[in-house]
């Protein structure tokens, strides 16, 4: 069971993730904008943090729509 | 002051737009990916609402598609010097703007390309044989004005689309003066690369414009002009390869796109039959009261509220002078940096005078405009 887990969604820059994080929130995804954590990426902008259980269906979301992701990561 | 330089760019603007300018300096003014505190995240926001509106009024699927330029200039240089390769033959038509045929003239005096100028007359179709005949092996891009900005005309999008696609060429379109007035669907159409300026008839403020690449095309084709931060990919030496990032670097004007986003949201349907209302409250009231007026394209072909004139006996720039000391009024008149239009409609080297309406104009300040014109014209020679 993961149901408690967290994951965050990284993007290789803060136009996409805040364009996954619209899209996520109209899809009722309950995803929030975060800074990018530093022990994933060196990257200073934004990421998008979700519940574990909604990455996949986040995720294949975002693939359908063509909003372009680097990983998704367990937090 | 009357204004009635609309084409150059639209004043007053809406209200809407001073408040969120003001909003944005005031409250906002974070730069937008550059950190991941709350306030990056409202200015990456606005940055990313502005592309995602520009995106749908042009039909575009793809946000990361709208890529931010100072103004239609900058965009038309980012599309013809990005695009245009050693070798290359680029059409071009005889209706264009200076900030389409100058960087093109440029790339050929280089060596660059090699250049053909399709002789268009405007409100008139293009050629489609003569273009047909020009192209070549090397033809690789046809640049077009969409809108003339001397004569108010409209040149259909499709048929060039329809050749570009068959011919596999590159369709690059100047947008200037029908972005907000004409609808256009950039994938429908054909267009490649669609360049605009957002401070006329979108009624954002000036330095904003953008580049579209249409959904299909793919944007490794076409070089930048600059590089350098984006925000992303920071360890990287080398500008990132993905969009809007690769064609877009440093700080953006976020105040000015903080306007036109707001410009976007509070845009109203009708601005093309409010614009050819006031044309034609004007042609139909000058031919009335106006002695020797002339006019170069039929009524129905003026499509974005522009109206180019003379009036007999009198060079356009003495009419414009005479129509601000007298009557208060604020127009253009020469060559409008349209030097190839002019000669293709037979009024280079002296020009025209140039009425562009707004939304705000009304018809009182037309008749204001009529009467003013009517005592020059029964005037003309006293001086």
């Amino acid at each position: 069971m993961n149901g408690g887990g967290r994951s965050v969604i990284l993007f290789a820059s803060s136009h996409h993730a805040i364009w996954a994080s619209r899209l996520l929130a109209a899809r009722s995804i309950a995803a929030r904008l975060v800074p990018t954590p530093r022990h994933l990426s060196s990257e200073c902008g934004h990421a998008v943090e979700l519940p574990r259980a909604d990455a996949p269906r986040a995720a294949g979301a975002l693939r359908e729509r063509g909003v372009p992701f680097e990983r998704v990561a367990e937090i | 002051m009357i204004y009635f330089d609309n084409a150059a760019t639209s004043f007053p603007k809406p209200p809407e737009v001073v408040a969120a300018v003001s909003r944005f300096l005031s409250h906002g003014g974070a730069n937008p990916g550059r950190g991941g505190y709350a306030g990056t995240f409202a200015s990456g926001t606005i940055l990313f609402e502005a592309r995602e509106r520009l995106a749908a009024l042009f039909g575009l699927r793809d946000p990361m598609r709208v890529i931010f330029c100072l103004n239609a200039t900058d965009a038309l240089n980012l599309a013809i010097r990005g695009l245009v390769a050693g070798g290359d033959h680029v059409i071009t038509t005889s209706l264009e703007h200076n900030s389409s045929i100058r960087p093109l003239r440029e790339l050929e005096a280089r060596g660059v390309c090699r250049l053909s100028v399709l002789p268009c007359r405007p409100g008139r179709a293009p050629d489609m044989a003569a273009l047909e005949a020009m192209c070549g092996k090397e033809t690789r891009v046809l640049v077009a004005c969409h809108g003339s900005n001397v004569f108010g005309t409209v040149m259909p999008l499709a048929p060039l689309g329809d050749f570009c696609r068959r011919r596999g060429l590159s369709l690059i379109v100047d947008a200037s003066q029908t972005a907000g007035v004409v609808p256009i669907d950039i994938g429908r159409e054909g267009v490649d690369l669609l360049a605009f300026s957002g401070h006329k008839s979108l009624m954002g403020p000036m330095g904003t414009g953008a580049l579209l690449l249409a959904d299909g095309f793919d944007h490794r084709r076409l070089e930048p002009l600059r590089v350098g931060g984006t925000g992303s990919d920071s360890a990287s030496l080398r500008a990132p390869e993905f969009l809007p990032d690769r064609l877009e670097c440093g700080t953006q004007n976020m105040p000015g796109i903080c306007g036109l986003r707001a410009a976007l949201g509070a845009r109203r349907e009708g601005v093309d039959r409010r614009k050819g209302e006031l044309v034609r409250a004007f042609t139909a009231r000058a031919r009335e009261r106006v002695a020797g007026i002339r006019f170069y394209v039929p009524d129905e072909s003026l499509l974005t509220g522009l109206v180019s004139f003379n009036i007999d006996g009198l060079l356009p720039s003495a009419v414009a002078r005479a129509l601000e000391e007298r009557a208060g009024i604020a127009c253009r008149a020469g060559l409008h940096c349209s030097p190839l239009a002019h000669r293709s409609a037979g009024t280079f080297p002296t020009g025209t005078v140039r009425f562009s309406f707004g939304l705000y104009n009304t018809v009182t300040e037309i008749e204001t405009a009529v009467e003013a014109l009517a005592e020059l014209a029964a005037g003309r020679g006293k001086e």
